[in-house]
Order: structure tokens, then sequence, then C-alpha cells
């Protein structure tokens, strides 16, 4: 089973995020940057279900040469191949889909994996826009009924589970107030949640194996993909400051508090 | 602030370092407090190192290691010490530097197979037992004996303050084989666990590196074979001397990576923290304090990567690997007092990892030969 995975890279967020002066960017100066976890995640859940169904797990990579480390990170971790769509500048969700198509269109693999958004913008729409240009079926936010530490999680026994004949896959989606279980017939699309897996290191032979692995360049023209933005930012600024809590004597005195002033309860 | 590898470290390096990161925020950090109130760290997490390739990253592929080089455990070194328990550290560093050392650059094939190799694999705990109740820094005047009767050494002496000493499977043993001579009389002898006449007299209670096991090892005709000896009879200064090139400059890295895990802490604290009206890092003198400390340390960094590089380049350079040692070790006890007065009275509760640096940072100075043994080479090197 061929699968396709995305390997976004995101400023790390540990990094101190500062709103520029034109209050339409970041600083990027001293920013720490690293795969986007979901992304990672599905790499993870790509890796494991190629060790059931053999097959290769390409990843792909849209930005500047500096994106190589996510791509070569993703191989460390045991992805075959990745493709790296060379592309400066902006880009809003529509071009990164339309770019993401035509990849699959070229790679066609049966399985398409991301992440459910990207911890960056998190706008949660790539994956959405790619399954319906495809005409693929979608799970969205896949997750698994297994917590992080069941001995199934231990052994690696992916979330998403292929059907017999690598026809059709289940997934279970976390959905508010429970659980959901989709099956999708292949060629399809899913998004990774943040309980889907524990994701592997990256080990040292990976990391040296990496480097000789193939690492295939694509650009937006190349690809025939108009990427001119169809959302502009238009402005961003920090969330305002919290103000500090306050201290109540009692649990009365807290319930009270939330019914008239807070009004949540 | 960034500056990219400093010319040491390629982009397999900075991906290892990820991982290694990886590891130690995700199964060291969290149970990092836990272990040093309990004196002790689980012994799953030698083979679990072992499973990730971090116990043989410069041992031969033959047993079991990664042939990588000693940039690779550099990286490990550092971001280790940044685990927020200097005891884990010195117990996973003994196993891969110190014991380990002598047996992969002057054991036999056999050694090798017997000990190397299920130490690489996590499933034996390795110690190295130099230091005497009546002898450290004077390592030529070591009193342990080993007579040879047979095809055996008969061992009679005590060791102390050695690491894992009280978990090991194997101590590699620094013996007089020639109770007349001084350094030319003394061998390194493997000697096992449950091998007669070897016992550990106590677990050491300690200021610093508490997760850590220190343990006292004393030896009563006790028989240990001929064929454990390591390279020949007489060696074994030289092979110690040999073995604390690495351990120094492991000490060294261990002591920038600690203080970088300091210096971020002081950061952060003090910008949280507030006093008459704003953060306390908004101070100049708050700012400027916190500014000497990252140059200090960035001093101390470039010494121990000339040292390293050096090493790296096989050269035994004695001088500098002495330098960064002790430039290194004391920056980081000076960097963690600092950083404990800018913590002011939080700075002295042991709910704060600041303390927990503060009193790991102490050994520095004094293990693996201290400060002034430390100078002392430097003035011999310079031919005073
Ligand atoms: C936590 C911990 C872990 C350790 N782990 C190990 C281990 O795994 N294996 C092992 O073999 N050892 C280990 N050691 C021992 C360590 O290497 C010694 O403590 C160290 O070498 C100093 O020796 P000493 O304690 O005998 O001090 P001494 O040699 O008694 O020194 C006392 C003081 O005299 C000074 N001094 C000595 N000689 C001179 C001189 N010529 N000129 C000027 N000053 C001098 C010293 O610098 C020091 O300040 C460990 C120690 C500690 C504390
Ligand atoms: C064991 C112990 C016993 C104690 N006993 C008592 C007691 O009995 N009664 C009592 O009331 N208190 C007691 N204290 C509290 C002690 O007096 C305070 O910890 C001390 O005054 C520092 O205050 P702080 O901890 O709030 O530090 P902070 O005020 O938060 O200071 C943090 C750091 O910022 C620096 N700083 C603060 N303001 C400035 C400035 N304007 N310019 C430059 N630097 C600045 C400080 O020097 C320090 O380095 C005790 C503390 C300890 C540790």
């Amino acid at each position: 089973m061929k699968i396709l995975v995305t390997a976004k890279r995101v400023e790390d967020p540990e990094s101190k995020i500062k709103v520029d002066a034109a209050g339409k960017g970041i600083v990027k100066d001293g920013l720490k940057y690293k795969i986007n976890p979901f992304d990672e995640i599905a790499v993870e859940e790509a890796l494991r279900l190629a060790a059931k169904h053999p097959g290769d797990v390409v990843a792909v990579s849209i930005g500047g040469k500096e994106v190589h480390e996510q791509l070569r990170h993703a191989l460390a971790m045991g992805a075959t191949k990745a493709v790296w769509v060379n592309h400066e500048g902006p880009l809003d969700q529509m071009g990164v889909a339309r770019l993401l198509q035509k990849i699959v269109e070229k790679e066609k693999p049966d399985l398409v994996i991301l992440g459910k958004q990207s911890i960056d913008d998190d706008q949660n729409q790539v994956g959405q826009y790619l399954a319906e240009w495809l005409g693929w079926g979608q799970a969205t936010f896949a997750s698994k009924a297994d917590s992080l530490d069941s001995e199934n999680e231990k052994n690696k026994v992916p979330g998403v589970i292929v059907g017999d004949g690598a026809k059709t896959v289940d997934v279970i989606r976390e959905v508010d107030g429970g659980l959901n279980r989709l099956r999708l017939t292949l060629p399809a699309v899913v998004t990774t949640d943040l309980r889907l897996n524990q994701p592997r290191y990256a080990s040292l032979p990976g990391i040296m194996k990496a480097k000789s692995k193939p690492l295939e360049e694509q650009t937006a023209q190349g690809l025939g993909v108009d990427v001119a933005p169809k959302i502009t930012v238009t402005k961003l600024s920090m969330p305002p400051a919290r103000k500090a809590g306050i201290k109540v004597p009692d649990v009365a005195t807290l319930v009270t508090k939330l019914k008239t002033e807070a009004k949540v309860v | 602030m960034s500056a990219s590898g400093y010319g040491l470290f390629g982009e397999e390096h900075e991906a290892f370092r990820s991982t290694v990161k990886q590891f130690v925020e995700r199964e060291l950090k969290p149970h990092a407090a836990r272990w040093e109130e309990a004196e002790e760290f689980p012994r799953a997490l030698y083979p679990r190192c072992a499973e990730l390739g971090l116990l043989g990253l410069r041992y031969p592929v033959e047993y079991g290691g990664s042939d990588a080089g000693p940039l690779f455990e550099a990286v490990l070194l550092e971001e280790l010490a940044k685990c927020g328990s200097g005891g884990v550290a010195a117990g996973l560093g003994a196993q891969f530097t110190i014991s380990t050392g002598p047996l992969w650059r002057y054991g036999t094939d056999e050694q090798k197979r017997r000990f190397l190799a299920p130490a690489i694999r996590g499933e034996k705990i390795g110690a190295l037992g130099i230091t005497e109740p009546s002898a450290g820094s004077d390592v030529a005047g070591l009193l342990t004996t080993a007579r040879r009767d047979g095809d055996h050494y008969v061992v009679n002496g005590s060791k102390t303050y050695i690491t894992n000493g009280v978990r090991c499977d194997f101590v590699v043993l620094a013996v007089k084989t020639d109770p007349t001579k001084g350094h030319q009389g003394l061998s390194l002898l493997v000697v096992e666990k449950g091998t007669q006449g070897f016992g550990v007299s106590k677990k050491l209670k300690k200021l610093g590196w508490r997760a850590s096991d220190t343990g006292e090892l004393h030896f009563e005709e006790c028989r240990v074979p001929v064929a454990n000896r390591l390279g020949d009879e007489g060696a074994g200064f030289y092979q110690i001397m040999g073995n604390f090139e690495w351990e120094r400059i492991a000490m060294a890295l261990g002591a920038v990576g600690a203080a970088d895990d300091i210096l971020q802490g002081a950061i952060s604290y003090t910008r949280d923290r507030k006093a008459f009206g704003k953060s306390i890092a908004e101070f100049q003198v708050t700012r400027h304090k916190l500014a000497e400390m990252a140059t200090e340390l960035e001093a101390a960094r470039q010494l121990t990567y000339h040292a390293l590089r050096l090493h790296a380049g096989g050269e035994y350079a004695l001088a500098q690997t002495a330098m960064a040692k002790k430039v290194a070790t004391e920056m980081c006890c000076r960097l963690a007092d600092q950083a404990l007065q800018l913590h002011g009275g939080a700075g002295y509760m042991m709910e704060y990892d600041v303390q927990r640096h503060w009193r790991d940072a102490r050994l520095g100075p004094i293990g693996g030969g201290t400060s002034e043994i430390m100078t002392e080479i430097i003035a011999k090197q310079l031919g005073l």
C-alpha cells in the first residue's frame, strides 16, 4: 500500500512568538522550527500501516530549502521518499491543497494522511479541500479507542485499520461527546488528531540512512498550479495578556461566582 | 541566539540532537525529581537507552555499537545534562563513557564480547573503580593489590565513590599488580559481580547526583582470572590516563549542557517574577547578569568544543582537555549560584529545579580529576 503524508515546517511552540512591526506577520529572527506535530503523527501512522501492508511512504513539504529539515526528519523516521515543492512566498490553504492534489495525481497513493491542522495557523482545511478536489472520501480527526498507554500502542498497532484486500480503511474519529466510526473506500484522505499515536523517535541509523534517500524537487509552476492567495492576512495581534486569577475562600463562593459572574454554569 | 553547528556539528548531529531532546523531555524529565528523591533510577533505563542506540555511539558495530564517533556522543552528553537530574546523566554516562571506554580501547575481542557487547545492549551495568579511601588524585599511590596465583589474581583492598558501584555487573578495577612500583605497578582487571570476595560495603549519601548510585566496594582474597586483565600487566596507569581524556571532555560537555538549562531556567523565572511593579528581568542589573552568564557559558562552550574538535581529529590535547574540564565545570557552578540568587527565596526551596542544578554542578570540579589536578596538568604541559 502506498501512502502519502505531509511534513510541514512550523515554528517550535517552545519559541517566543512576537508579532512584527507591520502587524501582518511574526518576527522570524531566532525562531526554532520543527515538523508540525500532527504531521509527525501522520508519518507515524503511515509507517505503522506500511509495516503491515508493505509499500512506499512518501513525505511532501512545501516551502524554501529549509523544509528539507522536516523532510529529512520524516525520512529518518522511516519514510521512503520525499517530495519538496520549492515555493517561497505566501500561500493559503487552497494553494497548499492544489499543490498536494497535483503531487497526489503524480504519486497515485492509496491513502493520504495529513495532520488535521498545523500548529502555526490552526486552519484545519487542507485535508478537506484535498479530498473534495480529488473526489475521494475523507475522515478527519482520526483517533483510536486505545489509550496512548495501552499495550497496542506500545506494540505500534495502527489506529487506522485496513480492510481485506486493501479496498477500505476503518477510521475512528474523535468528535464532541464520543467516537465516530467510519469506513472509507480507498483511495481516501485521513487527517490525524492528537491521540492517534505517539510518534517514534528518529533513530541514529534512520538519520544516517535519510541522507541517501531520494528527495525530489517540484515547483508550483512546474506542477501548473496557480497559487496566488485568495486570502490575505490583514492584521495579526497577540492575544490579550491574561488577567491574574483570584482566590476564593470555598467551593460555595466558587459556584456562585461561576454562576453570577462568569455565567458558565 | 544561534550559531548553527559551531563549525562542529552537521545536519545529522542536529537531527540526532532533536531525537535525544525528545527522549529527555518525554522519558527522563517527568520522572527526574522522583528519582532524585528515591536516590535511584530504574534499571530498565539502561536497556531502554540501548534500544535507542545511545549506549554504543563510539563503539564498533560488531559489538552492537554504531561507530558514529565522538561528536554524536557529545550531543548525547550535552542533552542528557538537561534531564533535570545530574544523577541520571551520571549513571547512564558512566556506562557509555568511563566503564566501557577501557574495554573498547584495551580489551581483547573475547573481553569485548563478554563485557562491552552486553553493556551496549544495556544488559550489564559497568563501573570504573579507581578512587580509594586513601588515594584519589594520586592514582600512582593506590593501595588495592592483585597478587598473581597461577592463572588468577588475588585482589585485596577497597574502592570508594564508585558511580554505579552498587548495581554494577562488572567493575573495571585499578589494582597494583606490583606494589613495589608507582605508576608502573598498576593494571586494570575486570571483576564480575558475584565473584567471591567482592562485596559492596554501602551506598553513599551525597550532596548532589542523588539518583546515581555511588558505592564503596571491598575486595578480600577475591580471585579474578588473569584472562580478565586489560592489556599488559603494568599498563594500567597509561590506560587510566587515556580513559580520562574522554571522561574530562564528557564532563565539560555535561557542564555546558547543564549550564544552558540553568540559564534558560533563570531567564524564564526572571521574566515571570514580578517585583516593584515589573518583571525582574526588566531591571538592567538582571539583564546584565543574564547577559554575563550567557557570555561565560559561551566562552566555556567554545573551549570545550575546541578540546572536542582536537579529540575528534585524533589528537590527545592534554592541556586543552584539562582547561576545558576546569573552565566548563567551574562556570557551571557559578551559573547555578547566580541563577539560584536570581530566584530569591524560591532558589533555596527544594521544589525548584535550580537547587538541584546547584548541588549537581558542584561535583564537576571534583570528579574525574579535581580542578587543582587539571591546573597541575596544564602547568606541566607548559613546562613549568
Ligand atoms: C559523586 C562522585 C562520583 C565519583 N565516581 C567515581 C567513579 O565512578 N570511579 C572512580 O574511580 N572515582 C569516582 N569518584 C572519585 C573522584 O574521581 C575523586 O573524588 C577525585 O578524583 C578526587 O579524589 P579524592 O576524593 O581522593 O580527593 P583528594 O585526592 O583527597 O583531594 C583533596 C583535595 O586536595 C587537592 N589535591 C590533591 N592533590 C593535589 C596536588 N598534587 N596539588 C594540589 N592540590 C591537590 C584536591 O584537588 C582536592 O581539593 C567520584 C567522586 C564523586 C564525588
Ligand atoms: C529559608 C528562608 C527563610 C525565610 N524566612 C522568612 C521569614 O521568617 N519571614 C519573612 O517574612 N520572610 C522570610 N523569608 C523570605 C526572604 O526574606 C525572601 O526570600 C527574600 O527577601 C527575597 O524575596 P523573594 O524571595 O520574594 O525574591 P524576589 O524579590 O522575587 O527576588 C528575586 C531576585 O530578583 C532580585 N531583585 C528584586 N528586586 C530587584 C530590584 N529592584 N533590583 C534588582 N534586583 C532585584 C532579587 O535580588 C533576587 O535576586 C525566608 C526565605 C528563606 C529562603
